[in-house]
Order: structure tokens, then sequence, then C-alpha cells
């Protein structure tokens, strides 16, 4: 199971973390990857100039995510990998 | 900073100073080596500054310090009473003044319910023994000459828990101290303090520098509003990650938590129980235990604001180790119940905090990325009185829940305790009792950095600026039921 890591700290939250959370749990839910890959929210990851971050496992590099991107972010970097 | 920061009096500056050199030499691990010097850091002497004498003054300070380092570990309560620093104010409450006029209509002994006023050369002179401490003679004189000089510590104590030894020092009885601070603030030569546990947060922010697998969390209390006046918000914020912690989350997205699981709790037992209390104020909820045990089941079983967030932050985290930040003393104590021992992990207050940020030198003005914002507008305003109230009728309102909601809200003890007594004689005209032991919530909170008259409107400023417009939106991420918020 992957983990998508989106962060929920305050810097993130106002550039939209909760809108991406969102956004993946669409995508998720709309291509039936439920078993495959989890969103879950997470405290700073030390990036906050790269709001929204988000950060696939416990690998170290943070991407820089936002609402519109969300997609291509999910194509690009998760799909993939499943 | 420490330029344009204001105290109130001596006696918050003096705790301050205590505090910041408690705390700068805990970040330089000097502080079991150097304690004793203190003393002669905050009182350098020769000649005294508040009291008779230098030594004075230093056995003061090095009382202080006992407090600043964790008081007395035998007492169980927060709050003690520094007994070189008492005062043994006059433990009668009226006494005749120069004012009196020795005049002809004796309006005082007419109205003495005791005879307890006598009258040589015409002038008026009390009996203390006889006197009940009612009142109506300083009411009856004309030229308001008897003084009420009741002791300000017992006068401000709402829980009656404030008394005396032999010596005249006054004296706390625990079994009756709710912790709500009120004397701290009230005592006029600061000989009652709260303890601080500012050395362990200190010691836990060094464990995190070297060991990844502790993050320090700050969950600040929704109060912050009206606290720092001469920094902004943000500042603290980023003031407060400098020291070390790993990231600032607002408490009042606990509340938020509280709010909806508030209203679904007392849709669901209001019917049994007749009537609910809230649960988020821990010296109200200590009041009612203390004086009205049979009222103790009415109780709201949801955990409060801090002890939610620090759940939700322990979820998401499994390293995390979390440090509440407010003004409230009786927090202190809320987190060492056995039922929630574990949740929130230490307690600051804004006063330990401001001391903490100035001791490691940490300059706000030049300190601006930080942001706080995780809550809605209902978290945030649980910091005032009326707060709870309008986050749980917001809940039941937005989910359409079928109850009978019918609040009394009570700003401080005084009030809680009318709304207490009418509950017991199930004569209360209401079936939810919101209780606040500090007039005003939260934002009057004894440890709080200005004491002045709070503007509710100021809470609800900050309220509108969060991002999230209600508790519905700010937990719309979250799988709240897979979070744990009862109490027992």
């Amino acid at each position: 199971m992957m983990v998508l890591n989106v962060c929920i700290g305050s810097a993130c939250h106002l550039k939209g973390s909760y809108n991406v959370i969102n956004k993946f749990q669409d995508i998720i839910k709309d291509r039936g990857l439920e078993d495959k890959v989890v969103v879950k929210a997470a405290f700073c990851l030390g990036e906050c100039t790269k709001a929204v971050s988000v950060k696939i496992d416990e690998e170290e590099e943070i991407y820089s995510v936002n609402e519109k991107n969300a997609e291509e972010f999910f194509n690009r970097h998760v799909l993939g990998r499943l | 900073m420490e330029r344009v920061r204001k105290f109130e009096s001596d006696v918050q500056l003096i705790k301050y100073e205590v505090l910041k050199e408690v705390a700068k030499l805990a970040m330089e691990g000097t502080l079991e080596e150097k304690k004793d010097d203190i003393q002669y850091v905050i009182d350098p002497g020769p000649e005294p500054r508040t009291r008779c004498c230098i030594y004075k003054e230093r056995e003061i300070t090095k009382e202080r310090v006992k407090l600043a380092m964790g008081g007395n570990r035998d007492i169980k309560g927060i709050v003690e009473v520094l007994e070189v620093a008492c005062d043994k104010c006059p433990l009668n409450r009226f006494f005749v003044t120069e004012a009196c006029r020795g005049c002809l209509a004796h309006r005082c002994s007419e109205a003495c319910p005791r005879g307890a006023i006598h009258h040589i050369n015409g002038r008026a002179y009390i009996d203390q023994e006889k006197c009940i401490e009612c009142g109506r003679c300083k009411e009856a004189c004309p030229y308001n000459a008897i003084a009420d000089v009741m002791r300000p510590c017992r006068r401000a104590c709402p829980a009656g828990a404030i008394s005396f030894d032999d010596s005249k020092k006054a004296v706390i009885n625990y079994e009756k101290c709710i912790q709500c601070g009120a004397c701290i603030i009230q005592c006029p030569f600061g000989a009652i303090m709260d303890k601080s546990f500012i050395v362990d947060v200190i010691e836990l922010l060094k464990e995190a520098k070297e060991n990844d697998d502790v993050h320090v969390y700050a969950a600040i209390a929704p109060a912050i509003s009206s606290q720092f006046t001469y920094a902004k918000i943000e500042q603290v914020v980023c003031g407060i990650k400098k020291l070390g912690f790993h990231d600032v989350v607002e408490v009042a997205l606990g509340a938020d938590m509280v709010g909806l699981h508030e209203a679904k709790e007392f849709a669901e037992t209001v019917e049994e129980k007749g009537i609910v209390t809230t649960s988020c104020c821990p010296a109200f909820v200590s009041y009612i235990k203390k004086n009205y045990p049979e009222l103790e089941d009415k109780i709201s079983n949801t955990v409060s604001p801090m002890i939610a967030i620090s759940r939700l932050i322990k979820h998401i985290d499994s390293k995390a180790k979390i440090v509440f930040i407010g003004p409230c003393v009786a927090k202190k104590g809320e987190i060492m119940e056995e039922e929630l021992k574990g949740d929130t992990d230490y307690v600051l207050t804004f006063e330990e905090l401001a001391a903490m940020l100035d001791a490691a030198e940490i300059d706000l003005e030049n300190c601006n990325d930080g942001e706080l914002n995780n809550a809605s507008y209902y978290g945030r305003i649980f910091a005032r009185s009326g707060g709870v109230t309008e986050a749980v009728a917001h809940i039941i309102e937005t989910k359409g829940i079928d109850t009978d909601f019918r609040p009394v809200k009570c700003d401080g003890i005084k009030e809680c305790d009318k709304a207490l007594k009418m509950a017991k004689v199930n004569r209360l005209d209401g079936n939810f009792i919101e209780g606040m032991a500090c007039v005003g919530g939260c934002i009057a909170g004894p440890a709080s950095l200005h004491h002045g008259p709070k503007d509710k409107n100021e809470v609800d400023k900050y309220g509108k600026l969060a991002i999230e417009e209600d508790i519905n939106s700010s937990l719309r991420i979250f799988e709240i039921k897979d979070i744990n918020l009862d109490r027992k």
C-alpha cells in the first residue's frame, strides 16, 4: 500500500492542502485504487515554501502540489509505481 | 523585543525575570549548577527593589526558582503559596478608618445585626470577635469610613480554598482548590505562583534536536488572539518554531472536534441525564466534582479541546509529543488526571512562552515566516464565554440533529455556582450548562500576559480570519471516528 502524505500544517493548509487531499481521494475512488494507495494527513514536512508539500511513503523527496496539478502529479509520480 | 514588552506590575515582571533566567540556564545546560545564583541576578542589591531588605528578596526569589523548576512535587496541586513572600495581610475584614467623624446618628451600629460596634468618644470600633463580616456597617456609613480589607487572595478564590495558618500566612486547601489560578493574579505581593514545567519542555526540545524520532508539537490555545500585543501571531509562531518545535497547531482544531462530538453526545444522552454540562474548562469540572458531587454524572464525557488536539496529532504522527500553550493554570492539573495521562505531555502558559522566547534571544520582529491556521471560526471562539454553546448549536443546526437544546451560559464560577445550585434541585431553566471558571472565558485566564478588560469582539474578529468557515469544513479531511474523544 502506497501512502501519500499531504501536509496539513498551517502554511500548506492556507495554500489549499485540504482540497489537494480531497482531489487525491476523488482520483483514487474514480480509478478504483482504494486498495493500492491511501492519502494521509501529515504535519509539517519541513518544506513550508513548497506548500502544499506531499511526500510518498517515507521517501526523502518533498513534492510541491496544488489543486490544479494534483492529477498530473498523480499520473506522473504515483500511477507508474502502482 | 524586551524594550517593547510591557508588564502590568512588578509582580508580573519579577515572575517573568525568574522564568526567563531558569529557562536560559536550562537551555545552556547549567541550571543545576547555577540555580542558587539566580537570586543574585534578579536581586543584585545592595538596595532592595520591593521588599524590606535584599535578603528577604533573595529568599523569595529562591522560592520562585523552585516553583519555576516544578515546585514541590509532593503537593498535588499546581498552585502554591510562597511562604516567605506572603505579607500576612490583616485577617480582620472590616475596620473603621480615620474618616470616622464620630457622628450622632451611629448608622453603623444601628445596621450591625450582632451588636459588634461600640462607640468611644463618639468614634466607632468593631469588636472583631462578634463581627460576622456581613458588611452592613460599611454600606450604612454616610462617610464611607468603614473599609473592607478582605485579603485579596481570599476574595479572589471562588472555591473558598484559602485560609490562614497560626502565623497568619495564606494556606491553600487542596481538597477545595480548583486550580483556577485567580489568587495568583490577585495577590498584590506575588506570593502565590503556579508550578512551571518549563524545564521539562526545554529538556524535551533538546532531546528532539538529537533524536529524529521525537517530534515536539506546540498546541496553541485560541486565547492567543489577545496575547502578544507586541508581535503578530505569525511572528510568535515563527519564534516557537525557532525554539525547536516541530510544528505549531491550533488547539481550536481540537475545539472543532469537541463541538461536533459534544453536540452528538448531548443529543444522545440528554434525555437520560436531564442536564449536560460542558467539560472544556478543567476548573469548572473540578468545581462540580468538589462541590456538587451529585451532579458529577452530568458532566459531558467529551474530552477538552486540548486533549482532542493531542489525540489527533498523535494519531497522525506517532513520534509526536504535545506541549499545550495557553492562558490557563488548571490545564496543568488536567493532564495529570488518570484517564487523560499520556495525551498532552506538558502545559506551558503564555507567560512561560514569552520567557522562553526571550531566554533564547529570539527576535520576533525579524521573524516573519510563520502561519497559524488550522481551525474554524467556531473552534477559535471557544476562547470566550458563549463560544462552546455557539459551536454546539451550529452543529445541531447544520447536521439537522433533532434535539431540544436549551443552553445556560455561565461566565465565571459565581454564575456557574448559581446554575449548579438550580440544577441540584431540578429547577434549572435549561438542559446544557456551559461553564467557564474565568469571567470572560479563557481570554481572561490567570496566566495571560495581559489582564485588562478583554474584548470579546477581538476573539470573534480573530475567529473570522480562520480559513475554514465552519466545523464541517475544518474537519472534512479527518476520519474523526478513528479518534477517541471520550473522557472515559
